[in-house]
């Protein structure tokens, strides 16, 4: 019998690749990807769907966990020329992998392969972030977000503010009344949290974050931020600290911000929009909250945030086949009900007017639980990008973030004085890009 | 009479040393060259180039205060973690050594935290730690804010130094145990005999006949310590907060992966490799030459 059974499957499984072996085998090319969880099983479904869409391709999906790991792993790969076709980089690695000719532009790899796709169609800040300065598209826009501000609705309700606080200082007068009232935690605050509280602070308010409009000029941009607003904001952060209003939540606490928020022990925390799916899944039973635009300081007209998240880098060295591939695994991530489709199970916004537009006619927006996502778009495009709001293009941009966690974290728990701690940082963060500067000397960002 | 052996063969010798060869080739030699042309020059991340800068990147690592701040932090870690867990291994292989009761599961049990990878440690201990949640944070709640090794650096460097020493006690422990029982019943029977209580046996006879294998150990710690904490600190603490956990070992990982600066991260490689060197030899031939061999 059970020789049979063998016997059977081994002659089932011959047949299956005679059948197979006669059709042209289609072409594989590799994909990697920074996501983890959730977000990468959702990937791992659009990997499957294009590769059931049509026979000539066959895309290889492999999650590298976190965008960090992605880019060291993609480097090495990339240098031991074994590397993927497709990658996904993040904000902070966009302007070393710009420089270093390793990509082959996506505008170039769409005409190449007879794709029309209408890069006007996409939202200009979400363009200009990943476009050379002369406004050529460079890579694929994927997962775009923005950071937001979430209230829990209960506890506003509770000390009887009537809306959602829309300045920081009626963020202030919330968590003072919070506190009163008896909540302990009023404000969750992440000091690592380097780009809800810096740079989205400097974008909306249209602060410089560098010189030569945030390094878009020229490699030798240097920063400012210890000259602007940001200095005011952080010694206001720093007496709310000190209160107790905002109360320092952090992986290294063994409490995330967002955690703590949707476990409601926090009430208010910033975060990015692409968590609102999360935060839906995981809010305690009966707690009711609310995403925002990020707040303002009084007497500032809004400018548009900055885009978060991450795009797709075609990488040289492959075969025009397997460019044929990616071209045709980009088309397809371009179609409207895809992109709606990685939307809605996300959480992460349309990349292009048109697909944001059909959503918004669907009645998408307008009831649970995508309610209140439509506000990222709205923070996205206030304005349109000013040279401050367009990106930053700074090279080793996360060591550069990691300075000014730092500073963050010394005034917060050392007692630094504010001013000193940003100038220490912008000491230090413009050795980085001095550094930064020599080594890709000769290199032009256009 | 001569005693080598000597091969007619030639190249029969080279052929069993060449496994070995192999493998230190591939794995030391070459990365190290890689890392030492790499301190000498400027590398682009993504490899598009490089260019000869000499000495600029050893200036530069040895110009940065924060640079001498991470020697220094190094400095007490190997110190305080070597210390630690050395002296406790040392009691526990003495009352090992004693033959108290049960002393056959204690063997057992004193040598299972080696069997632990670093970085499982550093998750069981950051728990163990955590300011709100964990054991030691229950003091917080007599005490609010007396152990916060989230915001406290000198709090979150105690923390990261005793888990390097639990960690090593078993391995420290092992070799003791060992050594002691090296030590013929004779000399203490003797000792005992001659009116010698078992504390003045142990300074007097067993400390002294085990100094070889404490300098061992001496040398195998500190060594460790400058090149195994990168386990514990990247799940603990990530070299924070505000880089105060940050030893030099972490800080090379950082600035050559994180912030993708290839050629600072290898000067520093290069310095610490020099440093582990010099450590290892001065103590070969200054310490050693002070120990007396049984």
């Amino acid at each position: 019998m059970k020789r049979n059974w063998l016997l059977s499957t081994l002659t089932a499984s011959m047949l299956a690749l005679t059948a197979s072996s006669s059709l042209a085998a289609p072409v594989k090319f590799e994909f990697w990807y920074g996501l983890s969880g959730d977000l990468s099983e959702r990937i791992q479904d659009m990997c499957k769907a294009f590769n059931a869409s049509q026979q000539d391709y066959e895309i290889v999906c492999v999650s590298q966990e976190t965008y960090e790991n992605n880019l060291q792993n993609t480097i090495a790969a990339f240098r031991a020329k074994k590397q993927p076709a497709v990658t996904q980089i993040s904000d902070g690695g966009t302007l070393d992998l710009m420089l270093s000719g390793a990509y082959l532009p996506v505008r170039e790899l769409m005409e190449k392969n007879g794709y029309q796709i209408d890069w006007n169609n996409y939202f200009s800040g979400i363009a200009s972030y990943y476009s050379s300065p002369k406004g050529e598209l460079l890579s694929m826009p994927f997962n775009s977000s923005t950071a937001m501000i979430y209230y829990n609705t209960d506890a506003l309700k509770a000390v009887g503010f009537e809306g959602l606080p829309k300045t920081w200082s009626e963020v202030e007068k919330v968590a003072r009344d919070m506190k009163a009232k008896g909540y302990d935690c009023p404000v969750a605050f992440d000091p690592t949290g380097v780009w809800q509280w810096f740079e989205q602070f400097s974008a909306i308010h249209n602060q410089p974050i560098a010189t030569k409009g945030n390094g878009y000029e020229g490699l030798d941009a240097e920063v400012t931020f210890n000259k602007t607003k940001f200095v005011d904001q952080l010694t206001w952060i720093k007496k709310m600290y000190d209160e107790g209003l905002f109360v320092n939540k952090s992986k290294a606490v063994g409490e995330t911000a967002n955690d703590a928020f949707v476990n409601g022990k926090c009430q208010i925390t910033s975060s990015s929009i692409a968590d609102h799916g999360t935060f839906g899944k995981q809010a305690i039973k009966d707690m009711h909250w609310e995403v925002a635009m990020l707040p303002m300081l009084d007497g500032f007209p809004r400018t548009n945030s900055l885009v978060g998240g991450a795009s797709l880098w075609t990488l040289r060295g492959k075969s025009e086949e397997e460019y044929k591939g990616v071209a045709a695994f980009f088309n397809f991530l371009a179609q409207p009900d895809q992109a709606e489709w990685w939307s809605t199970v996300t959480g992460y916004i349309p990349v292009t007017n048109t697909g944001f537009q059909a959503m918004k006619a669907k009645g998408f927006y307008d009831n649970a639980p995508y309610k209140g996502r439509e506000l990222a778009i709205e923070s996205l495009t206030a304005t349109p990008p000013t040279e401050y709001t367009r990106g930053v293009r700074l090279g080793n941009f996360n060591a550069i973030r990691k300075e000014i966690g730092d500073a963050m974290q010394a005034v917060l728990f050392n007692d630094k004085p504010v001013q000193q701690a940003l100038d220490d940082a912008a000491a230090r963060s413009n050795e980085i890009l001095r550094r930064f500067e020599k080594t890709y000397k000769g290199a032009s960002l256009n | 009479m001569e005693r080598r052996a000597h091969y007619r063969n030639r190249v029969l010798p080279w052929l069993l040393i060449a496994p070995q060869l192999i493998l230190v080739l591939v794995f030391f030699y070459w990365p190290t060259s890689q890392a030492l042309y790499w301190a000498f020059t400027l590398e682009q991340a993504w490899g598009g180039g490089n260019e000869w800068v000499g000495f600029d990147n050893f200036m530069g690592v040895f110009g940065d205060g924060r640079y001498w701040s991470t020697v220094g932090r190094s400095a007490v870690y190997a110190a305080a973690a070597t210390g630690i867990s050395m002296g406790i291994a040392l009691v526990l292989a003495l009352f090992v050594d004693r033959g108290l009761k049960g002393t056959k599961i204690f063997q057992s049990v004193f040598i299972w935290p080696y069997a632990l990878a670093a970085p499982v440690v550093g998750v069981a201990f950051r728990f163990i730690f955590s300011p709100q949640a964990g054991m030691i944070g229950s003091l917080n709640r007599i005490w609010p804010g007396i152990w916060d090794p989230a915001t406290n650096g000198l709090h979150a460097l105690i923390m990261v130094i005793i888990s390097h020493a639990w960690l090593s006690i078993g391995y420290n422990f092992v070799f003791f145990l060992a050594a002691l029982q090296m030590i013929p019943r004779s000399i203490a029977e003797a000792g005992a005999m001659d009116g010698a209580r078992p504390a003045r046996r142990m300074l007097d006879l067993q400390l002294p006949l085990i100094a070889p294998t404490t300098f061992f150990l001496l040398i195998m710690n500190i060594i460790s310590t400058f090149t195994d904490s990168f386990g514990l600190i990247d799940t603990m603490t990530e070299g924070g907060p505000i880089g105060s956990t940050e030893v030099m070992v972490y800080k090379i990982y950082y600035d050559g992966f994180k912030s993708l600066d290839y050629s600072g991260a290898a000067a520093q490689s290069i310095v610490l490799m020099l440093i582990v060197i010099t450590l290892t030899f001065v103590q070969f031939k200054w310490v050693e030459r002070r120990i007396h061999y049984t």
